[in-house]
């Protein structure tokens, strides 16, 4: 172990344009992984954003007694998938439909009496939040007495479930296709090295080194190179979002889980494809 | 100590190289294997290294058998030989010293003993003065000597040569010969190919095998020759 700790340091010194050139390999490839991440991680949060929206609607009918009220409320709440149940009343109706449409305060003073119904405003748990769940809810509640109609917008919530959808399948395609040219941008760094030392090998079998003790120093250095590299691309990465976050659009950074799991993997990554290519190597020759 | 026992050698797209090779080298023997360019010595000195296999027949050497030796056995029979190339094969960017400190400690020697060790190979060589020098700083005949030190790093119990003074002039040719001459008088089998026939002819007390399109034509010490002899 301290041969190959030594023989893997030393090689960062003999040839340190070409670590550098692994290094900032791992950290490109790494880097488009990870805007990607940040773009796609904010993209899921705006969904998520747009999803805890997602809400059913029960309009009353205007003779319906407050206990009757109270009844349908405790029947929505006990509904599964249902989360909170919150009475709209007719006057709280008007007030909010004054406060935020204009062309409804023009007209509001001339009105004789109240003509919104009261309402419940259902929201749903986060699993129930998607075009099943809420059609579900919502047909329950249209079967309630005392509930005239029951809306949530079907439209609108398929359409963001299937933003859902591309977004999660484009998210998988991309990441795989960016995750694949930074494999073969480190394998070929690691192959450059391997090639550049493969005097240094042939010897090392010649003598009668093991295939495990030549193949540990290059492990070394791909895990180094790996670890170095996707520290830059994270480094690189949160510069990225500093700036867009400052001068574009407000975004959120990755949490910290993610961030962990891209150095882990590019580390680990480093010494997966140094591994295969030594090993390719030491059986070719 | 070196069996080859019927060997046949054919590849893909040469054809054969060796057919029908038996000859034994026993302990302590100093055997040249001449013969012309292509004859198939190199193939020979590889089929020993176990750096191939034979198509057909076996490889024995020191207990190892081509036949039944597994991939993670192969350092284990290296270790056991030493092998010096036309080209010396040095690592241009280490002294001398450490080209011989590179083959101890890529094969488990302790840290300690490595530079002294290192030093008295190079000293047995005649190089301890040079043991600081890189190999473009050395003649061609020195470079040699590192080399012969390097395959001495492990002790071997046999030293393999291919063309080992194919890039020498006459001075170091002879220079050469007599560290490998020295080498064989303590014990050790040394196997020198070599198509340098004056050579051969200046050293009639070592055996020689000739090789000629792959196949033995003449072995001073198999039972007909030396009794012709």
């Amino acid at each position: 172990m301290g041969y190959a700790l030594r023989e893997a340091a030393a090689a960062f010194r003999r040839a340190p344009l070409l670590v550098a050139l692994s290094v900032v390999a791992v950290a490109f490839g790494l880097f488009v992984l990870g805007l990607f991440g940040l773009t796609t991680y904010n993209i899921r949060r705006a969904i998520e954003t747009i999803e805890d929206r997602v809400e059913v609607v029960a309009y009353l009918r205007d003779d319906l007694p407050a206990e009757e009220v109270q009844r349908v409320a405790a029947a929505a709440r006990a509904m599964p998938g249902v989360l909170a149940v919150r009475h709209v009343s007719k006057a709280e109706a008007l007030a909010t439909a004054v406060r935020e449409m204009e062309e409804f305060r023009e007209v509001s003073t001339e009105l004789e009496s109240n003509p919104l119904p009261a309402s419940l405003e259902l929201r749903l748990q986060p699993d129930s939040r998607n075009p099943d769940g809420v059609a579900r809810v919502a047909e329950s509640l249209s079967l309630e007495r005392g509930v005239e109609d029951v809306q949530f917008g079907r439209e609108w919530v398929d359409k963001v479930f299937f933003l859902r959808r591309v977004a999660g399948g484009a998210a998988l395609i991309i990441g795989l296709a960016f995750g694949a040219v930074a494999a073969i941008i480190i394998a070929t760094a690691v192959r450059i090295g391997i090639f550049a030392r493969r005097e240094e090998i042939s010897i090392m079998r010649l003598v009668g080194a093991t295939d495990g003790f030549i193949r540990l120093p290059f492990l070394i250095e791909g895990f180094t190179a790996g670890l170095l590299g996707s520290l830059l691309a994270v480094l690189l990465t949160y510069a990225t979002y500093q700036i867009v976050s400052a001068g574009l659009v407000p975004i959120e950074w990755l949490p910290s889980s993610w961030a962990f799991a891209g150095v882990t993997g590019g580390a680990l990554f480093g010494l997966v494809a140094s591994g295969i290519s030594v090993h390719r190597h030491l059986s070719g020759v | 100590m070196v069996k080859l026992v019927s060997v046949f050698k054919e590849y893909a797209r040469t054809g054969v190289v060796l057919s029908n090779v038996s000859f034994h080298a026993r302990k302590g023997e100093f055997i040249f294997l001449t013969g012309h360019s292509g004859a198939g010595k190199t193939t020979i000195l590889r089929l020993i290294q176990m750096a191939e296999r034979p198509t057909e027949g076996e490889v024995r050497v020191s207990g190892f058998s081509s036949n039944r030796i597994r991939r993670r056995d192969i350092p284990a029979l290296r270790r056991r030989l030493g092998v010096v190339f036309q080209d010396f094969r040095l690592l241009e960017d280490r002294t001398a010293e450490d080209n011989v400190a590179f083959a101890l400690e890529v094969t488990g020697a302790r840290r300690a003993d490595i530079s002294p060790r290192a030093h008295r190979l190079l000293a047995r060589v005649g190089l301890a003065a040079k043991a600081r020098s890189f190999p473009a700083e050395l003649s061609g005949g020195e470079r040699q000597r590192v080399a012969i030190a390097r395959a001495l790093a492990n002790d071997p119990l046999v030293l393999l040569a291919d063309e080992p003074t194919g890039n020498l002039d006459g001075w170091a040719t002879r220079g050469i010969v007599e560290i490998f001459r020295e080498i064989n008088q303590m014990g050790m089998t040394v196997l020198m190919a070599t198509h340098d026939l004056e050579l051969v002819r200046e050293h009639p007390e070592h055996r020689v095998v000739e090789l000629s399109e792959g196949k033995v034509v003449f072995d001073s010490g198999a039972p007909a020759a030396a009794e012709a002899t």
